[in-house]
């Protein structure tokens, strides 16, 4: 941790610096005003669904598509020349590899477009495919493929990886071992930012995640941090008669109450107390209590309209943790 | 102190040819059965068909027999498929992903387009000089200065049809580009008069608008005393804008996209 702060060229160079980035292709607005900020270290998950605008943030910030408006700095760099020295690479969703070159030869061959790289015994050791250098890029499964790609990015050894949806289409066992593979890496304090449409990757593997929609960010923070923005938990009951909701949303932590004909969901931060009161002061039957994921929050913030207060709200909670 | 020293290391090899890239690329040529057959095997043999007839063998076209005549255009034929795959591997390759993953390294493209280019040409050298070596002994003869300037014509004047392989690897789908483009250049040749002489019928009338037959007599035109037509130069200028033009509208369509 100490050695990746002094590895920093000057205090306050970000991994990324994307500033009011635009990109609109015909009438269709893919980016619209969006800021990021990425500290060297963190591992970062851009998640958002399909045509959110992941994959036209991440060509701009490799270079591979201009903005409309907005700056873009990789590493204090810009992106055209943090790709020459190196210092970033990426792992692309799909295609970018010759079907009739091996494994070791594909390796190799990336190896020679940059001036010094790592051995490539050892980029393929740490990706997990050193025994397959013999194999035909064609033959590979998807997530042989994938972690080939992700080989070809360590070969310069960079700062900052990104990678664009790495393990779509991918099997439980391929993605299991892609991430597997990237944690390890994580580990050793490179800077990397993945794009994902799994909440469970985002969940499961950043320290930070960074909710898109329609090309915006609609939350920044920690798996945690985004989880409590729709609070706590949704007790359901069914009511054989009248239900009082009045006197539900009375109840402590009680944040919303919709009925649904003869059932009532409670949207609360203190289910206990919620569960207790209709066991003991209601005639509700068959209670159900349920934990709010991550989707949860994931649906609620990219359709609500609040979403972007809500994101401030986070951020500056974020802002704060990095200061103190 | 490292932001300063990478850069300077990791972008020495940007600039020039890459060894490695070049040795890759024509190894890749060698494996490919398809590309092997076609460029290496098959104009020997078609030469061997077509021109080892006997008579052929007696009858000048000018400065050389007609056997030579038939050789130079198989070698013709065997560079310009070299080199039309070679110009449609460009665009498979974009198709795959190719040019945007080296996008992400400090291969220029210059590199990248030379190195395409050079491996074509190799192999297209390789056509000539195998359906030399083969046709001379079988009876290819002549003045040995005027055939082999029409074997380097044959071989430097291929490279139009890399600017064909590049557009027709635009508008044919990816997979096999080269399974329709070798049958279909071997039409061309044919009806344009690589394979045998034309004589004065109606094909040697539409011989006239195929893309082969301009360069075709330009390559032949050391060994006849025919000199080149007016038809001829018409026939490979007017081709050759049409592919640069086709290919590069094609590019610039496929690269709007991204």
């Amino acid at each position: 941790m100490t050695s990746q702060l002094l590895d920093t060229p000057a205090t306050g160079t970000l991994a990324l610096d994307l500033r009011g980035l635009r990109k609109s292709f015909g009438t269709v607005r893919a980016v619209d005003g969006l800021d990021l900020a990425v500290r060297p270290g963190e591992v970062v998950a851009f998640l958002g669904p399909n045509g959110a605008g992941k994959t036209t943030t991440i060509d701009m910030l490799l270079g591979l598509a201009d903005p409309d408006e907005g700056t873009v700095q990789v590493l204090g760099l810009e992106p055209g020349q943090a790709i020459a020295a190196g210092r970033v690479s990426a792992v692309m969703q799909s295609g970018g590899l010759l079907k009739d070159l091996t494994v070791l030869e594909t390796v190799q061959l990336t190896a020679s477009f940059f001036g010094g790289t790592r051995p490539a015994r050892e980029v393929m050791q740490r990706a997990g495919i050193a025994d397959i250098g013999d194999r035909k890029v064609g033959k590979c499964s998807g997530g042989q493929q994938q972690r080939l790609r992700f080989a070809l990015a360590l070969l310069p050894d960079p700062d900052l990886i990104v990678l664009d949806e790495p393990t779509t289409g991918m099997d439980v066992e391929g993605r299991r071992d892609f991430w597997n593979a990237l944690r390890a890496d994580a580990a050793r304090g490179r800077t990397i930012l993945f794009a994902t449409h799994y909440l469970e990757e985002a969940d499961a593997y950043a320290d930070r995640i960074v909710m898109v929609s329609h090309g915006r960010i609609v939350a920044d923070g920690s798996a945690a941090q985004v989880k409590s923005l729709t609070s706590g938990r949704i007790v359901s009951a069914s009511f054989e008669g009248t239900i009082d909701a009045a006197a539900l949303r009375g109840l402590p932590g009680v944040v919303d109450v919709e009925v649904r004909r003869e059932r009532v969901l409670i949207r609360t931060t203190d289910s206990d107390s919620v569960a207790r009161h209709l066991l003991t002061a209601t005639d509700a039957t068959d209670l159900e209590i349920a934990a709010r994921g991550l989707e949860d929050a994931f649906i609620a913030l990219t359709t609500d309209a609040q979403a972007a207060h809500t994101a401030e709200t986070i951020t500056e909670t974020q802002t704060e943790k990095s200061h103190a | 102190m490292s932001a300063v020293a990478v850069p300077s290391a990791a972008t020495r090899a940007r600039r020039g040819l890459n060894l490695t890239y070049l040795t890759v690329e024509l190894r890749r040529l060698v494996r490919n059965r398809r590309t092997v057959i076609f460029t290496l095997v098959m104009p020997p043999v078609f030469f061997l068909l077509f021109g080892t007839v006997e008579s052929y063998k007696t009858e000048s076209v000018g400065h050389a027999n007609v056997t030579a005549w038939i050789m130079i255009s198989m070698a013709l034929y065997g560079a310009i498929l070299a080199t039309t795959s070679g110009g449609a591997s460009v665009s498979v390759e974009r198709a795959q992903g190719w040019t945007r993953q080296l996008r992400l390294t400090p291969l220029s493209p210059v590199t990248y387009v030379a190195t395409k280019v050079i491996s074509a040409m190799v192999l297209g050298l390789g056509a000539v000089v195998v359906t030399a070596a083969v046709g001379i002994p079988a009876g290819a003869t002549g003045d040995a200065s005027r055939i082999a300037t029409s074997l380097a014509l044959a071989w430097v004047g291929s490279s139009v049809f890399a600017a064909f392989g590049l557009f027709m690897g635009y508008l044919l789908p990816a997979e096999n580009v080269m399974q329709i483009l070798g049958p279909v250049l071997a039409l061309l040749s044919f009806a344009g008069g690589l394979f045998m002489p034309l004589g004065d019928g109606v094909f040697a009338t539409v011989a006239q608008f195929v893309p082969t037959y301009g360069l075709a007599e330009i390559v032949r035109a050391p060994i006849t005393d025919e000199g080149v037509s007016v038809w001829a130069l018409v026939n490979v200028l007017a081709w050759g804008v049409v592919f640069v033009v086709g290919a590069a509208w094609r590019f610039r369509r496929d690269t709007a996209r991204a």
